[in-house]
């Protein structure tokens, strides 16, 4: 009796172990959720360093592990997605190495210095990413850090033998599957049933990222004479970009075209106010005394001779006043006047030709990028007080997306946006407007359960401590974007997923 | 007898859960087969639990009861605005019970209980969707109760007795839904305090109307918790004195409610038995769970519970079949004393139905082999826990959980 009660227990407590308490429908049942008329068991993301995850400067696991195309795959999992492999980082460093010698910087953390001031600062140590280390297979998400839309379509950009000589790119050469293969080629070669394409930012971006340093290529349709700054003819992009969407198409799959947000909704460009000089009545009334003869004598004079315009010479005008000033700063898309200068009625000594030449204060319309915060207000010359960056030396024309420059900018994103919603269209492919969703980021801001994402530096919680690409909170808020484009192009219930549950930066002392 | 004590204390120290909030209601597996009524049953020196006044009517100068139950539970949680999903993996509770009863005088009885009425244990995987409010708990509280009871006649008697707890509780969660180290490692906190005490009390009466009608009315008063010197340890805290998380020592106050039940018996038909008992439980106390950490950097933790009195409805039938077999069953209406909107992961109740049965083996004149089962069902619930902030603003975390519980009880029973 007593062994059959033992017994007895034995048997029901195994059972109840697998009594599971059941939903009337789980979520994690086939039919939940629905894909729609898209098929996602096999999906590939092509992109540049949004589609690869990178934050804060520097590609690294956790940020990987946060990438749009990852969130993605895992809320695709809910309706037939299949594995997604990423080319993982070794470490959480971010820095690269070629045959052992770094090559690109760590990542940004957001540090507390000696007085107890956060800022961010670069993350101290050894990485361990060795680029010559070739990863094995093929990874879904074919996202590659500094990819202009040209590049997708080189072969050879992931030649390691090409890295130093910046003929390749350091990311590529670790997963290529070939010396000689493309980024798209290698996309399409895994079949994918399903992708994305998100290329073009930094066809812009780095142009606008060096403050107009680089040429803008509108009319030269051969990428292979651009300069790493310069702006991508719209015409080539069309071209790759076709190319590549029909790479991606070939085998019937289905897909969403990403569009290229605007330069002014990024920290980088908004956080360095313009008029960032400090000054008191009396320095403002010195400085404005020096100023004098160049404002009232020399500035009419050139325009009077027809130098320069009536306009240009109102623009050239410097003026200071008690409180907050406008740097000064050189602008090459000014006349160049160090030689008029020199040369009769004017006779000014070289050193003060050159430094009126291209001078002009900054405007307020005019966008001053993030990393001359470092710079504004500086004397590099410890010997000399005086000589104040931004007050007695120019900004520099890298340190400034001048009026003029973003002009350009959107005349060519503008025209990118149309040949990618165009294609979108002409295809029957779900399409985001990626410029539009972060535009709402910059202007007011997102709600979300937990507050309000904006793209305030350090704090907005949408931008990495390098100002230009998303947390991995903003990676959701745009995953979240293209799950919504999806379910309404091919009729699917993906779910999304709450932004709030995505860190932001992050902070650490070194 | 010592050892014997000293073996269930340890034992205990695996209690688990069930029922409404943090209460545990398996104080017997005669009782618990018959929907754990007993408040006005003569049955066992079970009644050093549920009636410490019925012990003097007890027929058997000695009698010592003791027993387990198996307690596996499971809670699925679901959201399916997300697709996030996630199932607990808590360890099978095996809670224990021991009573004893010794008839002093034809008036007078005394009784020994070790019972643990109160308790928890629940984990989910760790990083799961609600992992800012909790991965695991595990709250202990062991009552120690010597028990007088005596009769002023035939129809009416009292007991009553002091209660010593000694309690634990280790809990883990993480700090925040996205506070990480540098490698991507939540940040998360446990907080263990053990071997916390107090002291309480039981009071009960019995009336006896009639040769077969019975009634019993026990309060059990609340005892609250106080740990001075626990413990919070952090783990995968970013460097930084932005988060200035250190392990440091914590107090906070877990309270056990006070428990009021009354209840009839009534014997039928030579060898049938009806049981009644109406519990009230004084949840209220439990207003909010705070965490007050010694180091003043770190903000103390208030987590709003705000739970309501609630009641539970219990029904059993007892029925001798045999001389050698007496046969149980029972069912019970569990009222969950948690509000809407503070619907916490820790204890996701709702409101319960529960089924009971179970049986008696006699084994001669002295030794009784008692077993019991009962099965928990809870409705699928769509619920949320809506005051958790992050900076100033709530973010509720809210969801579809279904709940369920099975627990088989053995025990054994010794008179003379």
């Amino acid at each position: 009796m007593k062994n059959i009660l033992k017994y007895t227990f034995a048997v029901l407590a195994v059972g109840f172990v697998s009594c599971e308490p059941e939903f009337d429908s789980p979520v994690t049942d086939d039919g939940f959720y629905s894909s729609g008329t898209a098929n996602l068991s096999k999906y590939v993301s092509v992109g540049n360093s949004l589609t690869a995850g990178y934050a804060d400067g520097a590609l690294y696991i956790t940020g990987q592990k946060n990438s749009y195309p990852n969130i993605m795959a895992e809320q695709f999992a809910f309706v037939g997605g299949g594995e997604f492999n990423q080319p993982l980082m070794n470490d959480n460093m971010g820095g690269l190495l070629l045959g052992g010698t770094q090559i690109t910087e760590n990542r940004f953390v957001l540090a507390v210095d000696a007085n107890g001031n956060p800022g961010p600062v670069r993350l101290e140590g050894t990485p361990t990413t060795d680029i010559s280390n070739k990863l094995s297979g093929s990874f879904n998400n074919m996202g590659v850090p500094g990819a202009k839309s040209f590049h997708l379509v080189a072969p050879g950009y992931g030649n390691v033998a090409g890295v130093p000589t910046g003929a390749a790119n350091p990311y590529f050469a670790r997963f290529a599957s070939s010396e000689s293969a493309t980024v798209i080629g290698d996309a399409a070669a895994q079949n994918p049933t399903f992708f994305s394409l998100w290329i073009g930012n930094n066809d812009i971006l780095s142009y606008a990222t060096s403050g107009g340093a680089g040429v803008d290529q509108t009319g030269n349709f051969d990428p292979s004479t651009y300069g790493g700054n310069d702006i991508t003819d719209p015409n080539v992009f069309a071209s790759v970009y076709s190319q590549q969407v029909d790479a991606l198409t070939a085998s019937g799959a289905k897909g969403v075209l990403v569009n290229i947000p605007e330069v002014t909704s990024i920290p980088y460009f908004t956080t360095v106010p313009t008029n960032a000089i400090p000054l008191d009545a009396a320095t403002a009334a010195q400085l404005n005394a020096q100023f004098a003869a160049y404002n009232t004598q020399i500035l009419p004079g050139l325009a009077a001779m027809g130098v320069i315009t009536p306009e240009e010479a109102a623009l050239r005008m410097i003026n200071f006043s008690a409180g907050q000033n406008f740097p000064i700063m050189t602008d090459d898309d000014l006349t160049d006047l160090t030689t008029i200068l020199q040369g009769a009625p004017f006779s000014l000594p070289p050193q003060l030709a050159v430094l009126l030449g291209q001078l002009r204060q900054v405007k307020s319309d005019d966008l001053i990028v993030l990393t001359a915060s470092s710079v504004l207000g500086t004397t590099p010359d410890p010997n000399n007080p005086q000589g104040v960056i931004g007050v007695s030396i120019p900004l520099t024309d890298q340190y400034v997306l001048a009026v003029s420059e973003q002009a350009r900018i959107t005349a060519a994103s503008t025209a990118y946006n149309a040949t990618i919603q165009a294609l979108a269209g002409a295809k029957g492919l779900a399409f985001v407007d990626a410029k539009a969703a972060l535009a709402r980021v910059a202007n007011g801001g997102v709600v979300y359960d937990g507050g309000v994402l904006t793209s305030q530096f350090v704090t907005g919680g949408a931008f990495s401590l390098d100002g230009v690409h998303p947390t991995p909170r903003g990676y959701a808020y745009t995953a979240n974007l293209i799950i919504q484009a999806i379910n309404d192009t091919y009729d699917a219930t993906i779910p999304k997923v709450h932004i709030g549950n995505y860190a932001t930066i992050t902070v650490t002392n070194n | 007898m010592k050892k014997v004590l000293l073996l269930a204390v340890f034992a205990l120290a695996s209690a688990v859960t069930y029922a409404g909030g943090y209460r545990v209601s398996l104080q017997g597996n005669k009782a618990l087969a018959m929907g754990h009524t007993g408040v006005a049953v003569v049955n066992s020196s079970e009644s050093v639990f549920f009636n410490p006044a019925a012990l003097v009517y007890l027929e058997d100068k000695f009698s010592i009861s003791a027993g387990v139950h198996g307690v596996f539970s499971n809670i699925a949680y679901q959201d399916a605005e997300t697709g996030a999903n996630a199932r607990t993996d808590s360890p099978v509770g095996t809670p224990l019970y021991l009573y004893a009863s010794y008839q002093a005088t034809d008036w007078l009885a005394f009784g020994l209980g070790v019972y643990t009425p109160y308790g928890s244990s629940v984990e989910y995987e760790d990083d799961w969707a609600g992992s800012h409010l909790l991965n695991n708990i595990d709250l202990q509280a062991i009552y120690i109760q010597p028990t007088v009871s005596f009769k002023i006649n035939d129809k009416l008697s009292f007991g009553g007795g002091p209660i010593y707890v000694t309690g634990s509780v280790n809990f883990n969660r993480n700090l925040n839904r996205t506070l990480t180290d540098l490698d991507g490692n939540r940040a998360n906190v446990t907080i263990d305090a053990s071997g916390v005490s107090s002291w309480g009390w039981v009071a009960s009466t019995m009336v006896n109307l009639t040769d077969d009608l019975h009634i019993g009315a026990t309060y059990r008063s609340e005892i609250i918790l106080d740990a001075e010197d626990g413990t919070a340890e952090f783990e995968n805290i970013p460097n930084s004195p932005l988060t200035p998380f250190e392990n440091t020592s914590i107090k906070a106050s877990l309270p056990m409610p006070a428990e009021m039940t009354v209840g009839m018996s009534y014997d039928f038909c030579e060898s049938w038995t009806f049981a009644f008992d109406y519990n009230r439980t004084f949840w209220d106390v439990y207003n909010s769970l705070d965490i007050d950490f010694a180091n003043e950097a770190i903000p103390d933790s208030k987590n709003a519970r705000n739970y309501k009195n609630s009641s539970v409805y219990r029904f059993g039938m007892q029925y001798d079949a045999t001389k050698m077999f007496t046969l149980r069953a029972g069912y019970y209406f569990d009222e969950s004393p948690v509000r809407e909107g503070y619907f916490a992961p820790e204890t996701p109740r709702n409101d319960s139905n529960n089924f009971t049965a179970g049986l008696t083996v006699n084994l001669g004149e002295h030794l009784q082999i008692d077993a019991s089962f009962l099965y928990s069902h809870f409705k699928e619930v769509d619920a949320s826990y809506n005051y958790y902030f992050e900076n100033g603003v709530a973010v509720p975390f809210k969801g579809t959980y279904k709940t369920n519980a099975f627990v088989p009880g053995l025990g054994l029973t010794y008179k003379l």
